[in-house]
């Protein structure tokens, strides 16, 4: 953009409000945009939610929560996406180094653990399915996947961007516009463990109480 | 120009005014009618008292402060009033606050659930919204109709309504306050009519492609006439079982109005937890008054 | 492998849609052949297919808007010729299967393709323009956000040829919208054009905010922002926040149609109630959408022709801020005969008239504009002239049908309808028809007709009253929406009269066909050669008409409200300006027309049951973005040389004036 990167300094010096400083520079632009997208995602979610909350009694005669959800089995999976938060994190201070093995690195890790996130709740899913506990069966059950089938699409989507974030520091190094998507990829990370904190917290820990 | 505008806009409400009057929600022939109408005119008659001079400024400022107006005294730099402000943020708060009093006791005093205030018993019907016409059931005197509905005058009706189908809005403008019907679900209306009369009654919820249809008379009868009614029904031979009633289910426009002189007892509440083309499916609870429990 | 496609989705035996069609395709090709054999193709990709100016894009949403205005009026006009007619036992000429289809389809067009992309068109144009910025946050984007609105567009008109559309209201309320009773196409083709062009609304919601936000000139501090700005942030706040609602409750019925789910069936613990709290979760803060922009037109409006700053500057800001946080809390109007009881009606009911307050004082404020001010009635003070009048008789009806009782009474009526098209003909309509005609000569370099302008305006304003007011006399004798016919015979006259309104509605949108050809041939005699036609306050009448691509030679520095105005009261001493340098502006691209292609295929496979294709489009969407992301050349470069040729042409333009 047509922004000095120095302003900031200058303006910060004279005591001038921020909202005086004039366009902020693009890597703050694209956050901050990016942010938007995450905060409109989560009323997505939301909306699931609240369906989830209304229709979670309405079981239509069929199997309910607690009869299908196994504890041990989501204590896994969310330790799985917690850890990968955590190799994400490591991923974007490599980035911030510039250290090319390290992002490899810790991107891979990431990734393998959320694809191993997103295997456990696909068998948790065919094996719901294979006890005629499928989305089908009653509205409970079409919120119940509805809202966590969504959380996983959103993890494979992220995995798959992830790929092509790895692709592009390969082929096209870590130039700032690279470097302003990998930023939104961790928020988009990040905030999808936020989300699945409240799935585990509304969904399953929900149905133990 | 713009003033030809105002006086236009002011026949056309006055012409509206005129031609509602003698039908409808304006002509109300019961209680709860009667209160909302009265609503109606007194919140009207408020909200007047600042959109007419409103209208009548925004065209003397307009007509006053035009550029070519030698005399208008100009204020080009003109932009902050406290006192202006003060009493702009107070006209519209305290009209809001005075309809916000009648919006509180309205809203309870004309409840559909609130049963009416009468020395004469209720009368019971159920009412079942179907693809496209209206089922009317007296649990009570175990009859039933289609497209028709006759009460005692005077007497209360408190109405329990599903829906066999899709929602739809039972609605008989005369009376009073519309209510949804939904499948799997029941709400509550409670109404009366104070003169003998035929009331024309209506959905107001469109409800597909036979919605124009749902059309039926409400007929306000003096008591001996309701009686005669009900003894001559009786002896209809009709009879609305679950068959008879999956038949009637099936969509169809146009539907006369019929009687059954009986009535399997418990079809409503069947009908309430078997919503719908459920065709094979359990029971599910019934929900009460629009509301999940 | 077409899915549920067959011939039989054409409607030979229907002549209505066939003629429509005919005609649509014949002008189709007609242009597209006379574009070819003048050879204006490559002017046109590069130029505005592709352009990633918000320029551009904003004409192109409002060119949008007024196409699809002719088929959402033709569709309005249909349906009060059909109910002039079908009194009584007459059946009028439409049947219910097809009247049905008009009205939804009315609905759905008007509101999503009409409004909305009116109002974002716009407020794209203006914002940067006001802001002292050089574009928005995000060109490309913008693209993006427009093309899949266009795709939306393509979809929904395409179902006029090709099967049928939705027969369920423009809000498709379950269980009817369900397979059980919409087994069609049509609900599908309703739900992928919204779900298509929501994500463009959605990316431009998210696009105009930051721009807001982020890319103000310097010294542009909040309080010295236009007000138009505040009311485009609410409203784009509103986007960002609500339209994610619609995605996800649609997404739900999507899933009941497709895979059998059960939020919203009858059977199976469905819930239908929790559709229509979710859709008016969506539906009103929609309306706050549509209004707020054009209150912010009206403000810019009187304000110029006025010759005042605008009144309360500050009290405008915050009850814009306030409508913008209170119309999340008041959806429950919309259904307060679903039976939530008392305490539930009457707290949403006393929530919806709180609006009311910060609505009139912002009425107070604008009469307060004028007072003192010195008026020059141009064709944009006819529409806020008449705005005031209209609105407040809107807003009356509407503080009116909060009153849960009488809405018991007026609910779903046609007193519903007069209020709702009320205000949004005489907010939304009125409001953009005022900044369609104001910035007209921005945008373009020359002004409209001004006397048919006013012409246009007169249509407007008889032909809304003549329409509406017999519908508010109608929905009090008990006349319910959604009539295909109606019994009561004495009900006739008034709607004949509504049909003349519709009828003189429709004059006032021929004239502005006529308004823009005139115009538009005459326009050497009405050149804005100064950029500041009617000598304004805010920064985009400090530029070129039209202006260059870059916006700003240099970035203003602003120190108070109504920069531009400050700055022709009190010029800054020549040759204090830093040395120009040379600008960086978006390249064009691709990538929003080839989304929206694919997305069309995608949507019209999804619709039809076409998997393989579906997938095409997927893969085709993904293919194309994956192109994008490795475009390493985003930027073209301006020369010093070409901004100072533009600067010294446009100063001596000023000067001679």
């Amino acid at each position: 953009m047509n922004t000095i990167v120095d302003v900031e300094s200058a303006e910060m010096s004279a005591g001038v409000p921020l909202s005086e400083w004039g366009p902020a520079p693009a890597r703050v632009v694209s956050a901050f945009g990016f942010w938007l997208f995450l905060l409109s995602d989560i009323i997505v979610f939301s909306a699931l939610f609240a369906a989830y909350a209304v229709l979670s009694g309405q079981t239509n005669g069929g199997p309910s929560a607690i009869e299908l959800f196994d504890k041990r089995h989501v204590l896994y999976e969310t330790s799985c996406l917690l850890a990968s938060s955590f190799t994400c994190g490591m991923m974007m201070i490599a980035t911030d180094r510039r250290e090319v093995a390290l992002t490899y690195f810790s991107a891979l890790v990431t990734a393998a653990l959320g694809i191993a996130f997103l295997r456990m709740e696909f068998s948790e899913f065919a094996q719901m399915v294979h006890q005629g506990a499928g989305p089908t069966r009653s509205a409970f059950l079409s919120s119940f996947f509805t809202l966590v089938g969504m959380h996983g699409a959103h993890v494979t989507v992220g995995i798959a961007w992830l790929i092509v974030m790895m692709a592009q520091v390969g082929t096209l190094g870590f130039r700032p516009m690279v470097v302003r998507r990998i930023v939104s990829f961790s928020l988009f990370w990040h905030a999808l463990d936020i989300v699945w904190i409240g799935v585990f917290t509304v969904v399953y820990l929900g149905a133990f109480s | 120009m713009n003033k030809t505008g105002a006086h236009f806009s002011a026949l056309c409400a006055a012409i509206t005014l005129v031609e509602g009057c003698s039908y409808g929600v304006l002509n109300p022939k019961g209680p709860v009618g009667a209160d909302e109408k009265v609503i109606l005119f007194d919140a009207t008659a408020t909200m007047l008292t600042v959109v007419i001079p409103v209208i009548v400024c925004t065209l003397a400022f307009a007509w006053w402060f035009r550029a070519r107006n030698p005399r208008a005294e100009r204020r080009p730099d003109w932009q902050y009033s406290g006192r202006i402000e003060f009493v702009t943020w107070c006209i519209p708060a305290m009209i809001i606050l005075f309809l916000g009093g009648m919006t509180w006791i309205g809203s309870h005093d004309l409840d559909p659930h609130k049963a009416l205030r009468s020395a004469v018993r209720p009368v019971e019907i159920e009412v079942v919204s179907l693809d496209w016409k209206w089922l009317f059931i007296y649990p009570q005197e175990r009859i039933a109709t289609v497209n028709e509905l006759v009460i005692p005058v005077n007497a209360p009706v408190h109405f329990t309504l599903t829906s066999g189908s899709v929602m739809n809005s039972f609605f008989i403008p005369q009376l009073g306050s519309q209510i949804y019907t939904m499948a799997g679900m029941v709400t509550q209306l409670n109404l009366l009519a104070s003169t003998a009369g035929t009331y024309p009654g209506l959905s107001a919820q469109f409800s597909g492609d036979g919605f124009s249809d749902m059309r039926f008379d409400l007929k306000a009868v003096p008591e001996e006439e309701y009686r005669a009614w009900l003894i001559s029904t009786h002896t209809n031979t009709e009879q609305l079982n679950a068959a008879r009633y999956e038949k009637l289910a099936g969509p169809s426009h146009h539907d006369e109005p019929t009687t059954f002189g009986q009535v399997t007892p418990g079809l409503f509440d069947r009908i309430v937890t078997s919503p719908g083309l459920a065709i094979g499916s359990a029971p599910t609870s019934a929900r009460i008054g629009g509301r999940s429990p | 492998m077409f899915g549920k496609l067959t011939l039989d989705a054409i409607p030979l035996n229907e002549p209505i849609p066939l003629a429509t069609v005919c005609f649509l395709i014949v002008g189709i090709v007609g242009i597209l052949s006379l574009v070819t054999w003048k050879g204006w193709w490559p002017y046109l990709w590069r130029e505005w297919i592709t352009s990633t100016d918000h320029k551009r894009i904003g004409v192109m949403y409002v060119i949008l808007a007024l196409v699809m205005l002719l088929r959402g009026f033709a569709d309005a006009i249909m349906m009060r010729a059909q109910l002039a007619l079908a009194a009584g036992h007459a059946a009028g000429y439409l049947p219910p299967a097809h009247y049905n289809q008009i009205f939804s389809a009315h609905g759905t067009i008007m509101i999503f393709f009409v409004a909305m992309a009116f109002v974002i068109g716009l407020m794209n144009f203006v914002l940067p323009l006001q802001l002292g910025a050089r574009d928005v946050a995000f060109p490309v984007l913008n693209s993006v956000g427009f093309w899949l609105t266009a795709a939306g567009v393509l979809l929904i008109n395409v179902s006029l040829g090709v099967g049928e559309f939705a027969r369920t209201g423009w809000l498709a309320y379950p269980p009817l919208s369900e397979l059980a009773y919409s087994p069609g196409v049509g609900v599908d083709y309703y739900l992928w054009s919204l779900q298509i062009s929501g994500l463009g609304t959605l990316l431009s919601g998210i696009n105009l905010t930051t721009t807001i936000l982020k890319l103000r000139a310097p010294g542009m501090s909040y309080g010295r922002m236009p007000v138009f700005c505040w009311t485009a942030l609410a409203s784009n706040l509103l986007i960002v926040a609500a339209f994610p609602i619609l995605t996800a409750t649609f997404s739900m019925l999507l899933l009941d149609r497709y895979l059998g789910f059960h939020f919203f069936t009858n059977d199976g613990g469905g819930n239908p109630m929790m559709y229509i709290n979710l859709i008016w979760g969506w539906g009103h803060p929609e309306v706050y959408i549509l209004i707020l922009p054009a209150f912010g037109v009206f403000s810019e409006v009187i304000s110029t022709f006025a010759g005042k700053p605008l009144f309360g500057y500050r009290s405008m800001v915050m009850a814009t801020m306030a409508i913008c946080v209170l119309s999340f809390m008041v959806w429950l109007h919309h259904f307060f005969t679903m039976g939530a009881g008392a305490n539930v009606n009457a707290f949403f009911g006393i929530a919806t008239m709180i609006i009311a307050v910060p609505t009139g004082v912002k009425v107070f404020n604008w009469l307060f504009t004028m007072y003192g001010g010195s008026i020059r009635f141009s064709a944009p003070v006819h529409w806020a002239i008449g705005f005031m009048i209209t609105f407040v008789i809107g807003g009356m009806t509407g503080v009116l049908m909060a009153i849960p009782p009488a809405d018991f009474v007026l609910h779903n009526s046609l007193f519903l309808i007069a209020h709702f098209h009320n205000v949004i003909i005489g907010g939304v309509l009125f409001g953009v028809m005022a900044g369609y005609t104001y910035w007209f000569p921005k945008a373009f370099g020359f002004k409209l007709h001004e006397g048919l302008g006013k012409a246009v305006f007169w249509c407007w304003f008889v032909g809304f009253y003549l329409a509406f007011m017999p519908l508010y006399a109608l929905g009090l004798m008990g006349a319910t929406r959604r009539m295909q016919h109606y019994a009561n015979p004495t009900w006739q006259p008034l709607m004949i009269v509504a049909l003349g309104g519709a009828v003189i509605i429709l004059f006032g949108i021929l004239l502005t066909i006529v308004q823009l050809v005139v115009s538009i041939r005459s326009r050497e005699r009405r050149r804005d050669l100064t950029g500041d036609p009617w000598n304004g306050r805010t920064l985009e009448w400090s530029i070129s008409s039209p202006p260059p691509v870059w916006n700003f030679a240099l970035l203003p520095t602003v120190s108070g409200p109504d920069a531009f105005w400050n700055a022709k009261r009190h010029p800054g001493t020549p040759g204090a300006a830093p040395p120009l340098v040379s600008l960086f502006v978006p390249k064009h691209s691709a990538l929003g027309f080839f989304l929206a292609f694919f997305s069309v295929i995608f949507g019209f496979s999804m619709i039809w049951h076409i998997w393989w294709l579906a997938i095409v489009g997927l893969l085709g969407a993904i293919t194309v973005s994956l192109r994008h992301a490795w475009q390493t050349e985003l930027e073209d470069t301006i020369s010093v040389a070409t901004i100072d040729d533009h600067e010294r042409f446009h100063h001596s333009q000023v000067a001679r004036a």
